[in-house]
Formats: C-alpha cells, sequence, structure tokens
C-alpha cells in the first residue's frame, strides 16, 4: 500500500477497502469462520450449553499507552467479561471505526495487538466491520468487539447470592490502566513509571473452577474501579463490605502518579483484574491457585461481607474507619 | 525515604494515638475539650480518607474551616466563566471546579452545551492552548490560596515573555490568614486551636501564624496532609493546650521554612495586590484576595471582556456560614437535602465531597 494514512475511501466498499481488508483484516484473521468474508459467522455451538454472549467499545486516549493499546485492552475487556460469567471465551467479532488520516502503522499495531492478545485468549476473531468517518468525527479509532463464551458448569453468580461472611479477593494490583492512562494523556513521567494492567483474566477463573458453588460472584473493576463494584454488590442490601487498607495491593507506579493527581486508586479502573466474593472456606486455597498463575501473583483478601446495611467502609492505616463512596463520574484531580 | 508509605506506618500511628488518648485523658479529667479548626481543605480530605476524626477521643473535636478555594468560588464568577466559555473563549480551569454550581449551571454543563471548557492538569496548559489557538482567546479560571497563585500567575510572566496577547485570567484568588482573623474575630465560634495548612504554609512561612498565637492566643501547628502528620499535628496541639501555651510549632518543617518561598511571594507582589473578596456561603472579607495590579489589566479577563464578578451575597437560605461557624447542624438549614444535595450542591460544605454537609449527607443520613 503506498499512502501510509486512512482514506474516507478505504471505507468506501470500492477497491481501496478490499485491499485495505485483504492485506490487514484476512492475512491476520482469515482463517476458520472469517474465510471467504461470508457476512455473518457461522458457528458450531454444543448441543444443551448455555452460552454467554457480551460487548463492548473502546474510545480509549490515547490510542497507545505503558502497558498496551486499544487492540489488546479491546480484546481483554470482552474476554473478561465473559470469563467473570464463569463463561471460557470462544469467539470475537472485531469493529473498527478509523478517522481520516489515521497512520496506517498505528493500525497496524492495534491489529497486531488483537490477534496477539486473542491467540493468547484462545478466542477466534469471526467476523468484523470496518468503517471510516472523516476527520475529526472520531478521535483516531474507536473500536468495538462482542464475545461469545461457553459457560462452565457449577457457577451460580450473583450479588445476590452474597451472605455476610464471605471473603472478598482481588486478583492483583487495582488501578494501573487508569492511571497509566491518566499519566500518558497527561505526559506525565514518573520514576517507577505506571503500566497498565490490561490482561485476560479467563485463566484465574478456569483456574479455580473446581471450587465452583462456594463462588458467589466475579466482576472485572473497570471504570469506577473496586468502589463501584464493591457498592453495587451491597447497594439496598442488608449486608455491608468492610475493606483493610493495609491489605488492598497497589503498584508502586500507581501510587505515586494517584498521589500526585490526587485521585483515589479504589476508584480508578483496572483492566486485566477481577474481584472474586466466596464462601470464607475456599478463598486461600483460591488464592494459592492464583498466586502459581502469573496474572494472579499479586492476589490478595481485602475485605469480608459484613452486616452493616448497605455500605463499603475501609479501615485505613490509622485505625479509622471511612465510607468507600461511589464516583460520581469522571475522575477529576483536586487542586488542593 | 520512602515519602508516602513512611507517613503512613500503621504501628506508628498506633503509638501516637496512644500519646493523644493520654493526653486528652487528662484534659477530660479538668472538663477541657479542645476545638481544632483544620483551616485547609486538603486536610479536611486527607481526615476523612483517613477516618482520623474517628480514632480521635471524644473531647478532641476537628472542626472543618473554610474548606478549599474551589468549595467557596462564589456562584457568580462560575456564572462569569460560563458566559465567557459560551461566547467561545476557550475557558482552562483546574478539573474540581467543573462541578461547582452558579446559579444557573456548572462549567461540566455548559461544556456538555458546547461551552468550550477545557481541564488542566497545569496551568502553563493555557499557554500551549494559546499558542495552539491563535485566532482564540485563552481564559485561565485563577482561583486558589497561595499555593496555586505563584505557579498561576507564571501564565502572565510566560505570557509577556513570550509576546502572548491572548491570554487572561479570572481572578478569585483567595488568601488564608484574613479569613482566619474574620473566624477569630467572630465572638460566637470557638476555636482553641489551628491546624494550619501544609502546602499553604510552604509560601507564606510558618511566621505568618505568629499574630494568631500571639494576639488571639491559639496554638497554631503546622502539620503535613500524610496520616501520621496530622495524628503528630494534633498530638502538639493538646500538648500546647495542656501546658497553657500558645505557639505557632512548625511540624512539617521538611517542607515548610518560616519564611515561606521568597521568590513566590515576590511574584505574587509583583503581579497582584490585596482586594476584597467573596467567599461563598460565608460572604466578603475585607483584604482575602488578591487580584491583578492596575498595570496588567491587559491580563485581566473581567477587564479584557467587560464581564463583572460582582462581590454579593449567596443564596440567603444557605446556612454554610452557620455551619462553619458550628451554630447549625446541616439537618437544620432549610435547603439540605432538598435543594441543595452533593449533586446539586449549594454552598460550599456540599461543594466539597468531604465539606461537612456533604459528609453528614452520605454518613449520618
Amino acid at each position: 500500500m503506498t499512502d501510509q494514512f486512512i482514506q474516507l475511501g478505504h471505507g468506501g466498499g470500492g477497491r481501496l477497502s478490499r485491499d485495505l481488508i485483504q492485506r490487514e483484516i484476512v492475512s491476520r484473521f482469515g482463517d476458520g469462520a472469517l474465510k471467504g468474508l461470508p457476512d455473518g459467522a457461522t458457528l458450531p455451538v454444543p448441543a444443551g450449553r448455555f452460552m454467554v454472549f457480551t460487548t463492548d467499545s473502546f474510545v480509549v486516549q490515547p490510542l497507545e499507552f505503558p502497558g498496551g493499546n486499544i487492540g489488546d485492552l479491546a480484546v481483554h475487556g470482552t474476554v473478561n467479561d465473559l470469563a467473570v460469567c464463569g463463561a471460557i471465551p470462544r469467539w470475537l467479532s472485531l469493529a473498527l471505526i478509523l478517522e481520516e488520516g489515521l497512520p496506517l502503522v498505528t493500525l497496524r499495531h492495534v491489529l497486531d495487538s488483537v490477534k496477539r492478545a486473542a491467540d493468547d485468549c484462545g478466542v477466534a476473531v469471526v467476523t468484523g466491520d470496518t468503517k471510516v468517518v472523516e476527520r475529526g468525527q472520531c478521535d483516531g479509532m474507536y473500536v468495538n468487539t462482542a464475545g461469545i463464551g461457553e459457560r462452565m458448569d457449577g457457577f451460580e453468580l450473583g450479588a445476590n447470592r452474597v451472605v455476610p461472611g464471605d471473603h472478598i479477593l482481588v486478583s492483583g494490583p487495582v488501578g494501573d490502566h487508569g492511571m497509566a492512562v491518566l499519566a500518558a494523556r497527561e505526559g506525565i513521567r514518573i520514576t517507577h513509571g505506571v503500566t497498565s494492567d490490561t490482561g485476560p483474566v479467563h485463566r484465574l477463573v478456569q483456574a479455580v473452577r473446581e471450587f465452583a458453588p462456594a463462588i458467589r460472584f466475579m466482576r472485572d473493576p473497570t471504570r469506577g474501579g473496586l468502589a463501584a463494584v464493591l457498592n453495587e454488590v451491597v447497594e439496598d442490601r442488608a449486608m455491608g463490605i468492610l475493606l483493610n487498607e493495609s491489605d488492598l495491593p497497589y503498584s508502586k507506579g500507581a501510587k505515586a502518579a494517584a498521589e500526585l493527581l490526587g485521585v483515589d486508586l479504589l476508584q480508578v479502573a483496572s483492566e486485566g483484574r477481577m474481584i472474586l466474593i466466596a464462601d470464607p472456606s475456599i478463598s486461600e486455597a483460591v488464592l494459592k491457585i492464583w498466586k502459581s498463575i502469573p496474572e494472579g501473583c499479586g492476589a490478595a483478601r481485602i475485605g469480608v461481607v459484613t452486616d452493616a446495611k448497605g455500605r463499603v467502609v475501609l479501615e485505613t492505616v490509622t485505625g479509622g474507619r471511612r465510607l468507600v463512596d461511589v464516583p460520581r463520574g469522571e475522575l477529576l484531580p483536586r487542586i488542593c | 525515604m520512602n515519602y508516602i508509605d513512611g507517613f503512613r506506618d500503621p504501628a506508628v500511628a498506633r503509638g501516637i494515638r496512644a500519646t493523644v488518648d493520654a493526653l486528652a485523658g487528662a484534659l477530660l479529667a479538668r472538663n477541657r475539650s479542645v476545638n481544632i479548626m483544620e483551616v485547609c481543605g486538603s486536610h479536611t480530605m486527607a481526615i476523612a480518607r483517613y477516618g482520623i476524626r474517628d480514632i480521635l477521643p471524644s473531647n478532641v473535636n476537628l472542626i472543618s474551616g473554610p474548606g478549599c478555594p474551589v468549595c467557596v468560588t462564589p456562584t457568580r464568577y462560575i456564572d462569569a466563566a460560563i458566559t465567557l466559555a459560551e461566547r467561545g473563549v476557550i475557558v482552562v480551569t483546574f478539573g474540581d471546579m467543573i462541578l461547582v454550581p452558579g446559579s444557573v449551571s456548572t462549567l461540566a454543563e455548559c461544556r456538555a452545551r458546547g461551552g468550550t471548557v477545557e481541564v488542566a492538569y497545569s496551568p502553563m496548559r493555557t499557554i500551549e492552548l494559546a499558542v495552539a489557538n491563535p485566532d482564540c482567546e485563552v481564559v485561565f479560571l485563577a482561583i486558589g490560596f497561595e499555593t496555586t497563585t505563584a505557579p498561576v500567575i507564571s501564565i502572565v510572566e510566560q505570557a509577556i515573555r513570550l509576546g502572548i496577547k491572548n491570554v487572561s485570567l479570572l481572578t478569585a484568588f483567595k488568601l488564608v490568614p484574613p479569613a482566619l482573623t474574620a473566624l477569630l474575630s467572630d465572638p460566637e465560634i470557638r476555636i482553641d486551636a489551628f491546624l494550619c495548612p501544609a502546602h499553604v504554609s510552604a509560601i507564606i512561612g510558618a511566621d505568618a501564624y505568629k499574630p494568631f498565637a500571639e494576639t488571639y492566643k491559639v496554638p497554631c501547628v503546622v502539620a503535613g496532609f500524610e496520616p501520621l502528620d496530622i495524628l503528630y499535628g494534633v498530638q502538639g496541639i493538646l500538648e500546647q493546650v495542656a501546658q497553657g501555651k500558645a505557639e505557632v510549632v512548625n511540624q512539617y518543617a521538611r517542607v515548610v521554612k518560616a519564611q515561606g518561598n521568597l521568590q513566590a511571594q515576590a511574584l505574587m507582589t509583583k503581579y497582584l495586590e490585596p482586594v476584597d473578596a467573596a467567599w461563598r456561603g460565608i460572604g466578603v472579607l475585607p483584604k482575602s484576595g488578591l487580584g491583578l495590579r492596575p498595570e496588567y489589566a491587559a491580563y485581566d479577563a473581567e477587564h479584557k471582556y467587560g464581564v463583572t464578578v460582582e462581590l454579593g451575597a449567596e443564596n440567603p437560605a444557605c446556612a454554610c456560614g452557620e455551619v462553619l461557624k458550628g451554630k447549625q447542624k446541616p439537618p437544620e438549614c432549610s435547603l439540605f437535602g432538598s435543594a441543595c444535595t452533593p449533586d446539586h450542591p449549594v454552598g460550599p460544605c456540599m461543594v466539597s465531597t468531604e465539606g461537612t454537609c456533604s459528609a453528614y449527607f452520605k454518613y449520618l443520613r
């Protein structure tokens, strides 16, 4: 391809479109269901099985950030949504909205990352779409992925299954993704650096499937962070959550960036972590298994479910307690 | 040295708590309670974030002071900023300003309607935007206590140096010492000691509090914003109260000097002069703010665009002034929980996420 930037014609359905699809999409994902570019993917669903279906859109800025880019993020986001529903991720769709003028090299980086991440997660990209919009109508590129997974036996998940006494586990340091993106966006350089945690959690779920009946709830703490997920669990219910600040895993870099920007890491997104709430009898075993897997090596028990109605409370390093509130909307740094 | 974890060590915290408990116990035996005002919004936030109020003895009360400069920004200032953004002026602001309500809307709502509002982490972003958009006017919302004044005023210094004409400031700078004088002069409010701000003190210097210790006999302890700093600050105050002393003690000597930051002070004096200023919910306090000197009027957005931020009363029903003085509890205000909530705040005590009214709404309702 001689021209090194996306043009409106790449989305026009003509020769430019066909070239782009052949060179960039079919070359990477052209085996299996995508072969021959049918209008839809025909997939073999095992008889009598429950399938889980989800979708997510990605508009992150900058498109490439320390630790990842919009491509692997789009795969991990959807794979993780399937995984925390107790499913084995199988198939993904990939829809791209590209802005006129996007450097082709950026698109290639992103698609390489999609391919690498999908292979790592054992999912196949089986259908997709590409549109090009005029300059100024989107911020470089937007990505949507939908995913289908096969639900594993034994998982009965839901906030309504959580009971006082349950233990709350997290699979690793939280808030790295949000801080990496925020720091990259603002051009803030920190000695220890902060790298996005974007990554899959499906291996963590599959590794503990033998304990499925004792696992009540799983979720990946993306937007709104731990605070949003845990408040959702106990909202309007006759139970609460007590977290211990000394047990919360944070990376050094995320902590430094959060201090500098004045944000609370409990409210910051992770893209490669999961929360698991389970009967106390299995929490030690789950932690042990998680810690033996690379993506779970920083796992920790962070708190318990209590009977304090509807409240998420943090016991701080001073021994005092405070309410962990739901973030209102966007993360706004305080000036003072 | 590790400047984060070192000042959050649970074992050290337990040690200071034991001393605080012992000092407070001895005062209680003499029937003595101690009202400590934490002057600065960042102390209020840290006290809430680490649950410090929760662990103090019952006869030691922390009273939240005038809050943060964002929370005390008057309605009419926000209105003026919105007017500018609606006229196509690029309005640049620190993030937490965009949720502060004006008389009809916030800057966040203004942005959603198409107003040009840019959130910046550094005031210098204003210069970048002015250079990148030579055909647009760029205004920085110049609010803040002494801490942020010097970096903000350096926008003007840079603009002059680089010959940039399309930059100006909408000023609402506030000064801490005049606010403390106003509080101490009010016979209805009983403050036994000040926990003095960390960053503000780095600029104005610990000596700036000497008049309060000497004239009003109020102990002043300058403390950092880490949990151990605050607990140790409370300990320092209780020691003075127990001994009947009233001195300025600088416990934040790793940052704060007696004279403060002379370079920042010189920069402020060069460009700014004291003006009367309106504090949301409190009213107009004489010479409690800073405005641009007349010779720099070309960088004063009020002058440049003919918008005026009048000094006037706020919603008369808002009882924040009384709440701040401890004369009313939040639910006694007629607006509390109905016209005034954390999502639609009226006064500064609700605007701040850890303000007295906001905390009351979240924790105690």
